[in-house]
């Protein structure tokens, strides 16, 4: 038997178990529930405002870009925060005891985090349907976008996360090493006004990053083609959102592995008191 | 080894018929630092294939160190180390196949339960089954040796202590290794639980011929348990033999004990008979408050221990000097 090929079919039935025990977890259904409500009360406040210089209501523009925001949020913080509590609390180094655990491992985190922007797409998506008009893609080619540009979205990001997650020091640090650093890259991708309003080398720092490629993908998506008169360059720019996210997913493919690897070869069993020790501190 | 070592392995069934040399562990002169901190200052230590060793020592000697040098979860400063043949800071995962390590988590799988948790790490040595020694452990005899039927299928973070800990032993003994490492296994277990425990560690080495190497800072506990007790002081090996053979050699030393013309003395002799005769011929009636206690075990432990909690590390790794010399 191929052990490799084992370890990863083990890793896959790993992913959907943990994705299964957090639908199924009230604390992770509560913050779905929170983030649903907290994009759709957004968007129902607004529901009737115009787009400046368009016939287009707010949610239909938002929206897209909304969903964008949140999928880099959800695939870099999640497995950054999973990562770090799963160092902490041992289950990885339980893993790295098993004949070729880290690999499943591994590929149980990238199924679990993939899956988990099924809900989080679905709370948003399903009722914006009901609430609002114009907030789904036009087509089935828009459809068809909507599905790269989230694969390749998640592709792009992900492998942050996962760096992310081996490189902080601590639970306690993905706050400011991680959520900060997120909140101040969505807020200047265009994601709740305009990417022109802002100071031109931060719209450059925005592009070279991935969240704004990603809402702009998605809006290619939602939007009727004229509403690209809105977007820098009048464009919807498909080809460059290719390259950019493409970059991003590429390099990090390359270096994830190599920095899972070093954070692996760190764990141990004093490693796992430690930070026990720290942890009941923070507590007290 | 010592003849004694060999007489207290014969009580164990397995592991007596087993070829005499076959080293499942070899360690010679390990040495780790931390910058200028020396944590182990040239190990050596064996353990025999079906033996069940017992490294003890007081609490910040180096024996999780140490055990995670062997469990290749820590590389070595240096030193030669073997562990089933290979050196663990270069084995494979074949390797880990054959190895078993009880971990002490906290909250890892805290939404799984047991029976689903054993089962998905089971599924792991199941390339590396082979027909005499079948693996992974059988999940429901698995939750029966540990005692965790009625648990088996509630979420793990509603375990208790005990429990928890046993899972971590039936998640160490899944794969059914040849060798089993257990850091403090039993702590913050309450008595029942460690009898358990015992019963448990017993059970796997004489049903399964598992060579287990446990550390533990108890010394009732590695005597309890072990065929062989290892104890590990100011970086090294201090003592190593069977409880009996431990006794036996710190037995050397008595002290004496006596009061005359209202003073106290203490004496430690090898000889305590010729002594205190040698006393009562000079002194007479003069002698009282006669006292001759033989130094045990214990108080040969607790007394190291009490010097290594003091910083005296050195005078600690001495008490046992005539024992390894």
């Amino acid at each position: 038997m191929n052990t490799t090929l084992h370890a990863v079919r083990l890793g896959v039935r790993r992913g959907w178990t943990e994705f299964l025990l957090s639908l199924r977890s009230p604390q992770d259904q509560g913050f779905y529930v929170f983030v649903g409500l907290g994009a759709l009360g957004y968007l129902w406040l607004n529901r009737d405002s115009e787009v400046e210089g368009t016939s287009l209501l707010l949610p239909s523009v938002a929206l897209p870009s909304i969903l964008g925001a949140l999928l880099a949020f959800g695939v870099v913080i999640g497995p950054a925060y999973a990562l770090a509590m799963e160092r902490e609390d041992g289950t990885l180094l339980r893993l790295k005891a098993v004949p070729h655990g880290i690999r499943a491992y591994v590929t149980g985190q990238l199924l679990l985090h993939s899956l988990g922007l099924l809900p989080m797409l679905a709370v948003i998506m399903v009722p914006s349907v009901f609430l609002f008009d114009d907030v789904t893609p036009q087509d089935a080619s828009g459809w068809l976008t909507f599905a790269w540009v989230i694969t390749l979205g998640m592709l792009a990001t992900l492998p942050l996360g996962m760096i992310l997650g081996s490189v902080v020091p601590s639970t306690q640090k993905v706050g400011s090493w991680g959520m900060l650093p997120v909140l101040v890259v969505t807020a200047i991708s265009g994601i709740f006004f305009p990417i022109q309003a802002l100071w031109g080398w931060v719209q450059a720092v925005a592009q070279v990053l991935p969240v704004y490629w990603i809402g702009l993908g998605l809006r290619s998506a939602f939007l009727p083609d004229a509403a690209a008169a809105l977007e820098l360059g009048g464009s919807w720019r498909t080809g460059q959102t290719v390259l950019v996210l493409g970059a991003w997913a590429v390099v990090g493919w390359i270096v994830t592995p190599v920095v899972l690897r070093r954070m692996a070869r760190r764990q141990s069993g004093s490693v796992v008191e430690q930070a026990r020790q720290n942890a009941l501190q923070w507590v007290r | 080894m010592s003849a004694e070592t060999e007489t207290q392995r014969s009580a164990t069934g397995p592991a007596a018929g087993r070829a005499a040399d076959e080293r499942v562990v070899e360690v010679r002169d390990l040495r780790m630092s931390y910058g200028s901190h020396r944590v182990l200052d040239g190990v050596d230590l064996d353990v025999q294939r079906g033996e069940v060793v017992c490294l003890l020592g007081p609490n910040g000697a180096g024996k999780t160190t140490t055990i995670e040098v062997l469990e290749g979860f820590r590389v070595r400063s240096a030193g030669h180390v073997q562990v089933l043949g290979v050196d663990p800071a270069e084995a494979d995962e074949d390797w880990r196949a054959r190895v078993g390590v009880v971990l002490q988590s906290w909250r890892d799988h805290a939404r799984w339960t047991p029976r689903r948790l054993l089962e998905h790490l089971g599924g792991f040595y199941q390339p590396y089954s082979t027909p005499d020694r079948h693996r992974p452990y059988e999940v429901d005899a698995l939750l029966a040796t540990v005692g965790l039927e009625e648990r088996a299928d509630q979420k793990i973070n509603t375990l208790s202590g005990g429990q928890r800990r046993r899972l971590d032993v039936a998640v160490g003994i899944v794969g059914r290794p040849e060798l089993l490492f257990l850091d403090e296994p039993t702590a913050g277990f309450d008595p029942h639980a460690r009898r358990d425990f015992h019963d448990l560690v017993h059970r796997l080495s004489d049903l399964e011929g598992t060579s287990i190497l446990l550390t533990t800072h108890d010394l009732a506990e590695a005597e309890r348990l072990a065929d062989r007790i290892l104890i590990l002081a100011g970086g090294r090996i201090v003592a190593d033999g069977s409880a009996e053979a431990l006794a036996r050699q710190v037995a050397g030393d008595a002290e004496v004990r006596w009061a005359r013309a209202g003073e106290r003395f203490v004496h430690a002799t090898p000889d305590a008979t010729r002594f205190v005769r040698s006393l009562l011929t000079q002194y007479g009636d003069e002698v009282a408050e006669l006292e001759v206690r033989r130094a045990n075990l214990e108080d040969t432990y607790l007394a190291m221990v009490q010097q290594f909690e003091t910083g005296d590390v050195d005078r600690a790794a001495s008490a046992f000097g005539e024992v390894v010399r």
